[in-house]
């Protein structure tokens, strides 16, 4: 007795250990790692790639900076990559600290092309803690002719406005009223431009602004270049952004910020004729997973099958699900009773409904299955040894999946392929089986036995099949232990079957 | 025939599947010990060493080219078995009454040819009937021949005895008779009768079909009631020392009576089906905790079977 008692404990044991671990590898995935608990969010990423042309000076060394692009608000930068033969290439900072790629090569000749690559995740609940520290405000020159027209319409600007903010929003709205003439800045306009200007009245003021540039994100667009915008720096340390086209404040829908510091986004040395364009496309990809198919250095708690290459990953997809079809099984057996052909016949034959629809899957199943039948039992007859005629089973179903896909292609229905995912062995095993009980426990045993095979296969399909499960299982490895754990437990389970509820009946029913 | 609570099932001590396997079965039972019963020529040669009687061995063939030789086998036998040795649930085996020249006789009349013969024993080779398909050996046994009292009991064929074995003890027994339905098998799910015996008297306390209570052989009209079998203290001895004989602690054992050699081990089984408990409208539980709160001492074959004859549960 004592020693049941300590195995019993060790059994109970082991599987609480299975059970913390897959719930504390559930809760780590999640509250760590922000997996989500439910597939629906969707998200954007944009993948955005600048082209840098330039044409090189002969027997110069080239220099060639771009700015990249930061995390900002609502957009995460996920990976980058370049593509330029011939350059040396480096990740460097710029005098504000922000990312710039570096390209470098001894000499070149000719037109070059120097291609960079970036992913973007949108993602409107990211935030970036920014701190916008306020450049010093440059001395504003005049040129003799202009200071009147610019010292008159600042001043006018001036006493419209009480703060950094309203002096901005009042320059805009003149600047934005192109119809009403307004002198000075007519004759300013024809000097500066709309962006300089604009700038150049604010510094005027002691106000710190400067140009950063932008672009718009449209997907399947391409030779996009940048377009400026100008950031006000306020007194409280926030910041404002206007438009340099139409003078609207703040940022449109689907804009990125791509170099956030004063001056120019492109510097090319030893080159001319330089520019650089833009083309983007975006990916809609449920949002769990996505962080982690970029992200490198995760800790080992956040084992994941997204650390493989995708090849493997779509295995996994189908792999991790067997389990959960396991265990429906082994429920329905141990809880329910119902009896199958072939214990975990129905899982597989659940994985083919997957690849061909259910419908289709049943509907070929049937079909399949029964014209086996029918070869099956004239083989009989034939009076060979098992294995030869288990073979001529298998030769026979796929001749018959052959006959059926070609003739339903051939009839327009393209659902007809797809029966091709069956199983052959297992087919193949079921028509036998089926067969050996019809001879010996006849017609109606079949029906019952291959019907709550089905029934049993289409239950698991069911489950197998639901978006929350097929996420929640691949995206929560702790699941796995979990699934152990219930099989485990329903394996020591030795109350009553609900079949044998009805069962045994009588025995009860006769007492009172 | 509606659903009953639970609760209801253990209150009456029924034991359901589950209990069976993972506490009976998988405690009582070591796997090493299977193939004693699942091989039915281990069986008969355990049997025999132990002194338990078993129908007698025609022939066994345990290759194909031996299916030419079944025509010498069978020289002399008229009516004869053919099982597979590692069938279960009674699949596979071929009854024959009667042979005329080439045609053999099944108990429902139906011809069979030597052809199919040798086909159903390269069946039998070839794995069809056995666990999980493993080549097998096909035996032919020689026919019971049932005693006279059971004539109006059982239609067409031969009606056998499960004993529930639980370490030792004879817990539980009841008698299959085959029908018309069952084809002659004596399959209760088949539609066979099962026909609950009393430990003690080895007398009918209730027979019943497809699950229902009968008072009469649907065939032959007979009243169930008056069953008693002859010889039954012998029986339970024989049945009870298979324990011995194969280490096994819970375990059913088909008993036959024969006309001449009295009861007849048919085969074993270490996982015997639970219809034992409708057929006897008792559950198996009661009596098997019983036994198991015996303790350790050792239990005289006699004893044994005393102490199950006294179980009022």
């Amino acid at each position: 007795m004592k020693k049941t008692d300590t195995s019993k404990i060790a059994f109970y044991i082991i599987i609480a250990i299975l059970l913390v671990s897959g719930i504390a590898s559930i809760l780590y995935r999640h509250y760590v790692d922000h997996q989500p608990w439910f597939p629906g969010e969707k998200a954007r990423i944009w993948s955005i790639e600048g082209q840098v042309d330039f044409k090189a000076l002969p027997d110069r060394p080239l220099t060639v900076r771009l700015n990249l692009p930061q995390d900002q608000d609502g957009y995460q930068v996920l990976d980058q990559s370049t593509a330029s033969s011939g350059f040396g290439l480096s990740y460097v900072s710029g005098s504000g600290g922000e990312p710039v790629a570096e390209w470098t090569r001894r000499e070149a000749e000719g037109n070059q092309v120097l291609h960079y690559k970036v992913n973007i995740l949108e993602q409107k609940t990211f935030s970036v803690e920014e701190n916008h520290v306020a450049p010093p405000v440059p001395e504003v020159v005049w040129r003799a002719s202009d200071r009147t027209a610019a010292r008159a319409l600042a001043d006018q600007v001036y006493a419209l406005s009480a703060d950094y903010s309203s002096f901005a929003r009042e320059l805009s709205s003149i600047f934005a009223r192109s119809g009403q003439v307004d002198q000075n800045l007519q004759l300013l306009r024809s000097v500066y431009s709309d962006t300089e200007l604009f700038t150049k009245l604010l510094n005027y003021k002691g106000i710190p602004a400067h140009p950063v540039n932008g672009l718009f994100l449209e997907d399947g667009r391409r030779n996009q270049r940048l377009v400026q915008f100008l950031k006000v720096y306020l007194e409280d340390g926030s910041v404002q952004y206007y438009d340099m086209r139409s003078f609207k404040l703040g940022l449109p829908e689907d804009f990125i910020i791509w170099n956030d510091t004063s001056g120019s986004s492109l510097d090319v040395f030893g080159g001319s004729d330089s520019g650089v364009r833009f083309a983007m496309v975006q990916q809609v990809m449920p949002l769990g997973g996505i962080l982690d198919s970029f992200k490198e250095d995760l800790s080992i708690l956040s084992f994941s099958i997204y650390d493989l290459p995708l090849a493997e990953q779509s295995i996994f997809k189908t792999m991790l699900l067997i389990p959960l079809g396991v265990l429906i099984v082994v429920m329905l057996r141990v809880l329910v009773g119902v009896r199958t052909s072939g214990t975990f016949m129905p899982v597989l034959l659940a994985m083919s409904f997957m690849e061909t629809t259910l419908i289709t899957g049943l509907l070929g199943f049937l079909l399949v299955v029964g014209t086996g039948l029918v070869i099956r039992s004239y083989l009989s007859r034939l009076n060979l040894l098992l294995v030869a005629r288990i073979s001529a089973v298998i030769i026979s179903v796929i001749c018959i999946i052959t006959v059926f896909t070609v003739s339903s292609y051939k009839l327009g229905l393209t659902e007809g392929l797809k029966i091709t995912y069956f199983p052959i062995i297992i087919l193949s095993w079921t028509i036998e089986r089926m067969s050996i009980l019809w001879e010996e426990e006849g017609s109606k045993e079949v029906v019952i036995q291959g019907g709550s095979s089905l029934l049993v296969a289409v239950v698991v399909f069911l489950f197998m099949n639901s978006n929350f499960l097929r996420y929640f299982v691949f995206n929560f490895l702790g699941a796995q232990l979990i699934f152990m754990a219930v099989t485990l437990l329903l394996g020591s389970y030795t109350g009553y079957r609900l079949s044998e509820l009805r069962r045994f009946s009588p025995l009860v029913e006769e007492q009172s | 025939m509606r659903a009953v609570r639970p609760g209801a099932l253990k209150k009456r001590g029924i034991m359901g599947m589950n209990m069976r396997n993972g506490h009976y079965i998988g405690r009582y039972n070591n796997r090493k010990l299977y193939p004693l019963v699942d091989d039915k020529l281990k069986t008969k040669s355990i049997a025999l060493e132990a002194g338990i009687t078993v129908p007698d061995l025609i022939a066994e063939m345990d290759s194909n080219y031996q299916l030419k030789h079944l025509d010498s086998y069978l020289e002399g036998h008229n009516g004869f078995a053919v099982k597979p040795a590692k069938g279960s649930g009674g699949k596979g085996i071929l009854v024959i009454l009667k042979r005329e020249g080439d045609q053999f006789f099944k108990p429902s009349g139906e011809a069979v040819s030597m052809k199919d013969m040798k086909r159903h024993c390269a069946n039998i080779l070839a794995g069809l009937y056995s666990l999980g398909g493993k080549p097998d050996t096909a035996i032919i046994e020689t026919l019971i021949n049932p005693d006279r009292v059971f004539d109006d009991f059982s239609y067409e064929g031969v009606p056998d005895i499960r004993v529930i074995i639980f370490k030792g003890f004879p817990v539980m027994a009841m008698m299959r008779l085959s029908t018309a339905e069952s084809d002659g098998k004596a399959n209760l799910h088949q539609g066979a009768v099962g026909v609950g015996l009393d430990i003690g008297t080895g007398r009918a306390l209730r027979a019943v079909q497809h699950g229902k209570i009968i008072e009469e052989h649907p065939d032959t009209g007979v009243p169930l009631s008056t069953l008693a079998v002859p010889q039954w203290d012998t029986l339970l001895t024989l049945a009870s020392g298979c324990y011995e004989m194969t280490g096994l602690g819970y375990l059913g054992a088909d008993m036959v009576l024969d006309k001449d050699k009295g009861p007849l081990l048919l085969e074993l089984n270490a996982r015997p089906g639970l219809a034992i408990q409708v057929a006897n409208g008792a559950g198996l539980l009661d009596r098997l905790r019983y036994v198991e709160n015996l303790g350790e001492r050792e239990y005289s074959v006699e004893e044994r079977i005393r102490i199950c004859s006294e179980f009022d549960f």
